[in-house]
């Protein structure tokens, strides 16, 4: 496959009709960003998946490595106090 | 006179006007349909389904309406796939074949702009169920004309190769448009009893949605030729048949077949 002839991948973000933020549901090939969000209209909303569309050209997108996942994640695994259910409120306060 | 149904005369009018749009978005949704799996790219193969599922879905609503106008018991099924060749009223346009995907793209356009005017002007119909299926269906028909201008643009104003080709198309297609704004007198009773626009109404509209693209794509519109189609009077080309040969083939081969 020529990769000069393949149009860039971008990567598609979906606000559901309820939903507060945008999310990842996958991506599309187009030849730029007016066609992009064409393209993600068309194959991931068929289904009233979405109110709002976002894309973004994947190679803008700069991830973490997966060989770094044990550094970067694992020294969270025992620092449970730092979620709110650690902690025991009084009664005296509601509705949290 | 109060219920347009009242006069039979007009009534078969008004079948007529309504079939006419009907058979338009069927036999356009059947030629995009032959697409459907053989898209440039996948997300372009379900662009142009999605387009063909659109017009799918006016049809339906247009011929189940047409065929409750007539009232002589056909319904959507008895009016897709048991009419003939010489009963269908669609614009010789959108039975022309797909040519290649520039060709395809700008029959496309052609046909969606000019369903665009004609929505706007079925909006306040005398017949309140065109009037909704106009409301709905210009929805799908302004995201259609969106998205076959983008590749108007983009191949049109693309390399040698995609500038000839939508050229070439754009030559092939030109004299098949005049018939949509024909005068007609059939168009022309139903305009007068303000059922929706007569053909002749919607030129302005589509020159001003259709041209500017054309412009834009650096293609050269030809000049006008006295050539007229005539598959709104139900005379068409050679390539309606077999396109309703293949259309009709399983319900004409089992009658009253579910799924």
């Amino acid at each position: 496959m020529n990769k000069r002839n393949e149009w860039p991948l971008w990567e598609v973000f979906i606000r559901s009709r309820n939903g507060l933020d945008h999310k990842h549901a996958g991506s599309v090939h187009a030849p730029d960003a007016k066609l992009a969000l064409q393209m993600a209209r068309d194959v991931y909303t068929r289904r009233q998946e979405g109110v709002s569309i976002w894309v973004v050209p994947s190679d803008q997108i700069v991830a973490s490595d997966p060989g770094e996942k044990s550094a970067y994640f694992d020294p969270m695994e025992d620092k449970v106090y730092r979620h709110p259910t650690f902690y025991e409120l009084p009664d005296e306060v509601n509705h949290m | 006179m109060n219920d347009i149904t009242d006069d039979s005369a007009l009534c078969a009018e008004h079948f007529r006007y309504v079939l006419r749009i009907a058979d338009g978005s069927l036999i356009l949704a059947q030629r995009l349909s032959e697409w459907c799996g053989h898209g440039p790219v996948l997300e372009e193969d379900i662009a142009l389904t999605n387009i063909a599922l659109d017009l799918l879905g006016q049809a339906r609503l247009l011929l189940a309406h047409a065929g409750r106008l007539e009232d002589r018991g056909r319904d959507e099924d008895a009016l897709a796939y048991l009419r003939d060749e010489a009963d269908f009223l669609n614009p010789t346009l959108v039975e022309l074949p797909n040519g290649d995907f520039a060709q395809t793209v700008l029959r496309t356009f052609f046909y969606a702009g000019w369903q665009q005017a004609l929505w706007e002007g079925l909006l306040d119909s005398r017949d309140p169920t065109l009037a909704a299926i106009a409301a709905k269906s210009r929805k799908e028909t302004r995201y259609h004309c969106e998205h076959l201008a983008e590749w108007i643009l983009r191949l049109g104003d693309g390399t040698d190769e995609s500038h000839a080709r939508m050229q070439s198309a754009l030559n092939y297609l030109h004299p098949y448009v005049a018939e949509l704004f024909a005068p007609d007198a059939d168009d022309a009773a139903a305009a007068a009893a303000g059922l929706g626009p007569e053909g002749a109404a919607l030129r302005a509209a589509w020159d001003a949605a259709v041209l500017p693209v054309l412009v834009d794509a650096t293609l050269e519109v030809p000049a006008p030729t006295p050539f007229r189609s005539t598959g709104r009077l139900g005379r068409h080309s050679e390539y309606l048949g077999f396109l309703l040969a293949e259309m009709q083939s399983l319900a004409r081969a089992h009658p009253g077949a579910t799924w």
